[in-house]
């Protein structure tokens, strides 16, 4: 498991695409915090919003990915089979399924994929 | 492969910090509320609207949560259904709109092997998509048929209402609208008929618009005989 | 004097023999084909359905579970009713048990909408959920079956054995109540809401599972050239016969108790009485084929003595009882809910329609992978461990054996 982190900790050093979030935004938390435990943070808030309805979305997966991610070169947002996904450009590479997106929204609130 | 350097990454990190200090801070601390145990939501229909109606507020439910056709109905999924009554002595005929009735004791809930199906506090009853194993056990208890197995790949739903392959859907009283706006809430359906013949309220709170009509007018449950306290109550269920 | 019975592997090695295991492990590995579209596609490929959303595979996989209990029996025979000339049997009887579930819930959880998530459905519970009880239930059963197997089979443990065998005879009757509870305990659905489904399942496993033990029996014996006395056939034959008789008499009481309360007539004339297949597969294949014919097949003067008509009755009964679950499961369904008693109902929704059904490909290749998975689970198992008596003819089995 370890070992697959290092490798996601190191994934801009590499040569894999990572697309940047939103500009002029930042992160909720410490990039270092993220790439190690975003797992646990959306897991905690998944269960606070869906049976308790607080939906203060600190840890959102709706913000995560409002934010991360963005319009690629074709000036369209990618959805989770685009390798240039934000979560999926590293899930491909570190070969982790993510669950998420086979039911949630994988793109921006009221944006399309193609404008 | 690069290895990790220490002075290396104390610096990009610092530098990054330092570069991005706060501008677009998250600033969501609206309705940190949550549900509560003090409100049953529920809702009222006057049905004596429903008949030559362009079923409005089903077009609005299915647009909300992005609840698409596949041009497959035995399959589809239909989160509210018109529905049309005849007695067979009389041919009196009328229609309603039937969704999940948010029971008080629901069967759904019961059944269900994994705690998928659930109920909050405030009396809305879910589906917690991630612990749903698809078994469909909650479609076969349920006495109003308002459980929907989703039978195909789905794509772009709508962020508020995640839905997907292989699990159990029902009408949510649109709880994202109730999280935010509480008691000033209008479901989807609400907003999209014409009649204004659905009213969304607390059904605990004695002076809420829902609590007074109802003490005034009655309302009429379906199935009441099985004792399930449905949320969802009829005006005009007169067969 | 009867003669000291001994265990042993079996050993054969025709042709006939590994075609057959190629046989079952093509059936399984074409079911497993069948999943992954039906994963792949989502179940609209299959014939199931928002009105009917049990299909073939629940039919296949509740029969198999049914009959998983029910062949225990056997077992439970010889160990809690001391019936001694059971115990040559008893080995092969819990073997069986244990592979039948295994190709029973096989089935049951490939066709879950997330098959993935086997992992949450152990580790999540509901209990007031019946579902979530039967899982536990499953669970426990493999357990307890083993630690019997194992009892009877190590010497310095065979003085326990008797206890696990009533501890697993327990068991097994709180399974099958289970699993009829399924089906007892939902009260939105008129075919559904009778407790007599708990005890009616409890007969219907005695009556599949023997059938099924009987045709397992006779083929492995078959194929491995070892004697089967008339003693102990007859033994079966004879307990056959009055499990079916037991069983149709369930069905008698269940639906005259449910003709008789005006909210359940017209469920019942659809079911005994209407013209659908439902009416059919229920006379002619649940009662004619499954119940009446292997009754006559095995008490009938004429064919009493035919071993063949005893192994053929056995099939009918495991043809009955799959069709008999197909009645259950699907005809129940296909009668539709009850929103407003004694009003006509319609919808875009189906509501108030009989509720069609054609099985898939998909689905009748996964139904049927299931028994193949419990043969190839068995015959597996007797290949490796020694369940089986190496003779079964009258000298060891018949505990009143004389010489002639």
């Amino acid at each position: 498991m370890s070992f697959f982190v290092s490798f996601a900790i190191h994934a801009d050093d590499n040569n894999s695409y990572l697309p940047k979030a939103k500009a002029g935004t930042k992160c909720v938390e410490d990039r270092q915090i993220m790439r190690t435990n975003h797992m646990d943070l959306i897991l905690h808030q998944r269960d606070k919003t869906m049976r308790d309805g607080k939906r203060d979305g600190r840890h959102s997966l709706k913000e995560c990915i409002n934010c991360h991610v963005t319009k690629n070169d074709k000036n369209e947002y990618p959805n989770i089979d685009s390798s240039q996904h934000f979560c999926n450009s590293c899930h491909t590479y570190v070969a982790v399924k993510t669950d998420c997106f086979s039911c949630h929204r994988s793109i921006p609130e009221n944006k399309q994929v193609k404008k | 492969m690069n290895k990790l350097n220490r002075r290396e990454f104390i610096k990009k990190t610092t530098n990054t910090a330092a570069i991005s200090i706060l501008p677009g801070v998250f600033l969501q601390t609206v309705n940190a509320k949550g549900a509560d145990v003090k409100n049953r939501w529920g809702m009222l229909i006057d049905t004596r609207g429903c008949g030559d109606c362009k079923n409005e507020c089903i077009t609005a439910c299915h647009s909300e949560h992005a609840v698409k056709s596949f041009d497959r109905p035995q399959t589809d999924s239909q989160w509210i259904r018109k529905v049309t009554v005849k007695n067979r002595k009389t041919s009196h005929t009328m229609a309603l709109p039937i969704m999940c009735q948010h029971c008080e004791k629901p069967a759904c809930v019961d059944v269900c092997p994994t705690g998928a199906s659930f109920k909050r506090v405030d009396g809305i009853v879910l589906v917690d998509r991630h612990i749903c194993i698809g078994c469909r056990y909650c479609m076969m208890a349920c006495p109003y048929k308002a459980r929907n197995f989703v039978h195909e790949n789905l794509s772009e739903q709508n962020t508020i209402s995640p839905r997907g392959k292989g699990t159990v859907e029902a009408c949510t009283m649109c709880v994202h609208r109730i999280d935010k706006d509480g008691a000033k809430a209008k479901t989807a359906c609400q907003q999209a008929c014409p009649k204004n013949s659905i009213i969304f309220g607390d059904l605990n709170d004695k002076n809420s618009g829902i609590s007074k009509k109802l003490k005034a007018m009655g309302a009429r449950q379906i199935r009441a005989d099985l004792n399930l306290n449905p949320a969802v109550l009829y005006q005009g269920l007169d067969l | 004097m009867k003669k000291q019975t001994s265990f042993s592997q079996f050993s054969n090695n025709s042709f006939f023999y590994w075609s057959l295991l190629v046989l079952f492990g093509g059936i399984i590995l074409i079911g497993l084909l069948a999943v992954h579209q039906m994963e792949h596609h989502g179940h609209h490929i299959t014939g199931m359905s928002q009105q009917i959303v049990w299909g073939l595979p629940h039919v296949f996989a509740i029969f198999l579970i049914v009959a998983a209990s029910g062949a225990l029996n056997i077992s439970s025979m010889s160990s809690v009713f001391n019936r001694t000339h059971y115990k040559p049997l008893s080995r092969l009887s819990a073997m069986l048990s244990i592979c039948l579930l295994a190709g029973g819930l096989a089935v049951l959880v490939l066709d879950l909408g997330r098959p993935d998530r086997l992992i949450v459905a152990m580790t999540h519970y509901n209990f007031k959920s019946i579902f979530a009880w039967n899982i536990i239930l499953y669970n426990g059963f493999f357990a307890i079956v083993f630690v019997y197997i194992w009892m009877m089979m190590e010497q310095k443990m065979n003085k326990f054995s008797k206890l696990a065998g009533f501890f697993a005879f327990l068991w097994r009757l709180i399974l099958t109540t289970g699993t009829g509870s399924i089906f007892g305990f939902l009260f939105a659905r008129e075919a559904y809401d009778a407790a007599i489904m708990g005890p009616m399942f409890v007969i219907m496993s005695f009556s599949f599972g023997l059938a099924f033990f009987m045709l397992v029996m006779g083929l492995l014996y078959k194929l491995d050239g070892r004697q089967i006395g008339d003693y102990v056939f007859n033994k079966l034959r004879k307990l056959l016969g009055v499990f079916i008789a037991a069983v149709l008499y369930f069905v008698i009481v269940k639906h005259l108790t449910n003709l008789y309360a005006a909210e359940h007539t017209d469920m019942e004339y659809f079911m005994l009485f209407g013209d659908n297949i439902y009416t059919q597969l229920f006379w002619y294949g649940q009662v004619l084929l499954g119940g009446l014919l292997p009754l006559i097949m095995l008490y009938g003067p004429l064919c009493k003595k035919s071993r063949l008509t005893g192994y053929l009755a056995a099939f009918l009964v495991v043809l009955g009882g799959l069709i008999q679950i197909y009645v259950i499961v699907i005809g129940g369904q296909a009668y539709p809910l009850v929103l407003f008693p004694g009003m006509e109902v319609t919808s875009s929704f189906f509501d108030g329609t009989i509720n069609s059904y054609i099985p898939s490909k998909y689905e009748i290749a996964l139904g049927v992978s299931g028994v193949a998975i419990t043969l190839l689970a068995i015959v597996f198992a007797s290949r490796i461990l020694p369940v089986a008596a190496d003779n079964l003819s009258d000298e060891y089995v018949n505990p009143h054996f004389k010489k002639k």
